[in-house]
């Protein structure tokens, strides 16, 4: 494995370095760009918007003061928690839609017709179902992601080249087998797409999930903020949720990477 | 000698939006045990039909396909199938891809590796034994997944253009081998391809399909001994066959 792995790596590897340099450059300036574009605007004067260096400030008051870490950790507990218990319920349910035309046939009218229902537009009825605490927020969280990795789920089985399951007929397998060792390991691409979909819909679900009387939370500190034109507050939200966003979507593309790296990439 | 592979008056219909199409109309052949043929003839007139009802893939819409005389219940590994498309599992190495089936018998783990290292060998993938398949052109892919269906040992090999991918040289090789194993082990062959020479050299006998609707056209009996030798292709008498098959295949007259 290591001896071929590295034979084959060769030309990519010795490409690779350079060209993402040059990219993290390219990034780096445009970042700047936008930095100075941003100060400019705040400065030369329209109304109220805080210059970097004010969000900064801001940034290092809420750090010290644990405010942030707090929202963050409190954001972040119920994106995982929604996230998780929506993509565990979904991967099975998924996977009996796709190889069972019985459970396609029962479930595939509730899951379309849900899907076409932004996950937000569920709020006010979660509320009135379930209060104000905190299972209608990760409820909703749970709906969003759940629906994506479904679907992803549900196609990736459907999807599977049916050469190989006759390859693995032919061997003698039976369909048990068949599920484990073809079905299971084809989707798995489909399976990741569909996770990092939804963890990206968990996560933009989260703010306004987080307008229902929450107590803590990166949303509701921005909602707080909003009350009192706290622009440097709102400016310091934004950036912590497109962090944590980019972070997770990040570790999840490495998942991805290292699981499915047997496919041919175009 | 006994019949392995029956054929009794096949039929494949498919629906179409209208009516049916007859993908093969009333097909009967009997192969015996451990000969070796091979189904030529135009594209799409049912050759990879043919073979997937023997191996239990596709069911008959009418008419019966026997092994050992017994309708065929289903796939199995007494008959290794080599698909057209590789059918490698893109998610395991070449040596995964060859122990695939062997795992399903149960094998003890070093008589797996054992059988696992010697069909690797006998296609000259050892080198890249490890590698996945996105590594591999496309002849090596073809080679691995010969070798996954060799490692069973199966009574009956199935062999969907085995060899179209790859180069003349390889191809060559691979034919004497087939051959060499054949004849060592006495497998029975059912072997597709488009190429008459290869047709010729190979089999005891060729079968000629036509199109529209798929049926077979004639049978042609290759009566030269076995081991056949390079310099057998170089005989009047191959000429005489090839040409004989060549007509039959290119030649047919149109169906009504
Ligand atoms: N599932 C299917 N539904 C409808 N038609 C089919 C189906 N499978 C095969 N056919 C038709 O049956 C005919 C025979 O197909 P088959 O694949 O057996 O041909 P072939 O002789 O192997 O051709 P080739 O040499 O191109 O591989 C074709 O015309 C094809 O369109
Ligand atoms: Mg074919």
């Amino acid at each position: 494995m290591t001896q071929l792995s590295a034979l084959s790596k060769t030309p990519a590897a010795r490409r690779e370095p350079r060209r993402s340099s040059r990219a993290l450059t390219l990034n780096l300036i445009a970042v700047v760009i936008g930095l100075v574009v941003w100060t400019l605007l705040a400065t030369v004067g329209v109304q109220g918007l805080p210059t970097p260096l004010q969000v900064a400030a801001k940034a290092g008051e809420l750090i010290a003061d644990g405010t942030l870490l707090d929202d963050a950790l409190a954001s972040l507990r119920r994106v995982l928690l929604g996230f998780l218990l929506g993509t565990l319920l979904a991967i099975p349910i998924g996977f009996l839609m796709g190889w069972y035309a019985t459970a396609r046939g029962l479930l595939e009218p509730y899951v379309q017709f849900f899907r076409t229902i932004p996950p937000l537009a569920i709020i006010p009825l979660a509320i009135v179902l379930m209060g104000i605490g905190e299972v209608p927020k990760v409820f909703v969280i749970f709906l969003a992601s759940f629906l994506s990795s479904v679907v992803a789920t549900f196609q990736g089985v459907v999807d599977v080249d049916k050469t190989l399951i006759n390859a693995a007929r032919v061997l003698g397998a039976s369909d048990r087998t068949i599920f484990l060792k073809v079905v299971v390991p084809a989707s798995t691409p489909f399976i990741l797409v569909g996770m990092r979909v939804g963890l990206g819909s968990a996560w933009g679900t989260l703010v306004a999930a987080e307008l229902i009387a929450a107590q803590e939370g990166l949303g509701f500190r921005m909602q707080q903020a909003q009350l009192y034109y706290d622009l440097s507050t709102i400016f310091v939200g934004l950036i912590a949720i497109g962090v944590l966003g980019l972070v997770m979507d990040r570790l999840l593309l490495l998942a991805e990477r290292r699981l499915t790296n047997w496919q041919e990439r175009r | 000698m006994s019949t392995k592979i029956s054929f009794k008056n096949v039929v494949k219909t498919y629906p179409m939006k209208e009516g049916t199409f007859t993908a093969l109309d009333h097909v009967s052949l009997d192969i015996a045990d451990r000969e070796f043929v091979t189904v030529v003839g135009p594209s799409g007139c049912g050759k990879s039909t043919l073979m997937s009802m023997a191996a239990g893939l596709v069911e008959p819409t009418s008419g019966e396909v026997l092994v050992d005389g017994v309708p065929v219940p289903g796939p199995g590994p007494d008959r290794g199938v080599i698909f057209q498309q590789y059918a490698l599992f893109p998610w395991l190495t070449v040596r995964k891809n060859v122990e695939f089936g062997l795992k399903l018998m149960e094998l003890p783990a070093d008589e797996r590796r054992r059988r696992a290292e010697h069909a690797i060998e006998l296609v000259g993938l050892s080198d890249f034994a490890d590698a996945l398949p996105k590594t591999l052109s496309g002849g090596m892919k073809q080679r691995c997944a010969i070798a996954r269906a060799y490692a069973v040992n199966p009574q009956v090999l199935l062999m969907d253009e085995p060899f179209g991918a790859l180069d003349a040289l390889t191809r060559v090789q691979l034919q004497d081998q087939l051959l060499d194993t054949w004849s060592q082990e006495q497998r029975t062959v059912m072997f597709i391809t488009h190429d008459v020479d290869e047709a010729v050299y190979l089999a005891r006998r060729v079968v000629v399909m036509a199109a529209r609707p798929g049926r077979i056209q004639q049978i042609v009996d290759v009566d030269l001994p076995y081991p056949r030798t390079e310099e057998m292709r170089l005989s009047p008498e191959f000429a005489r066959i090839r040409n004989e098959v060549w007509h039959g295949v290119y030649h047919q007259p149109q169906a009504a």
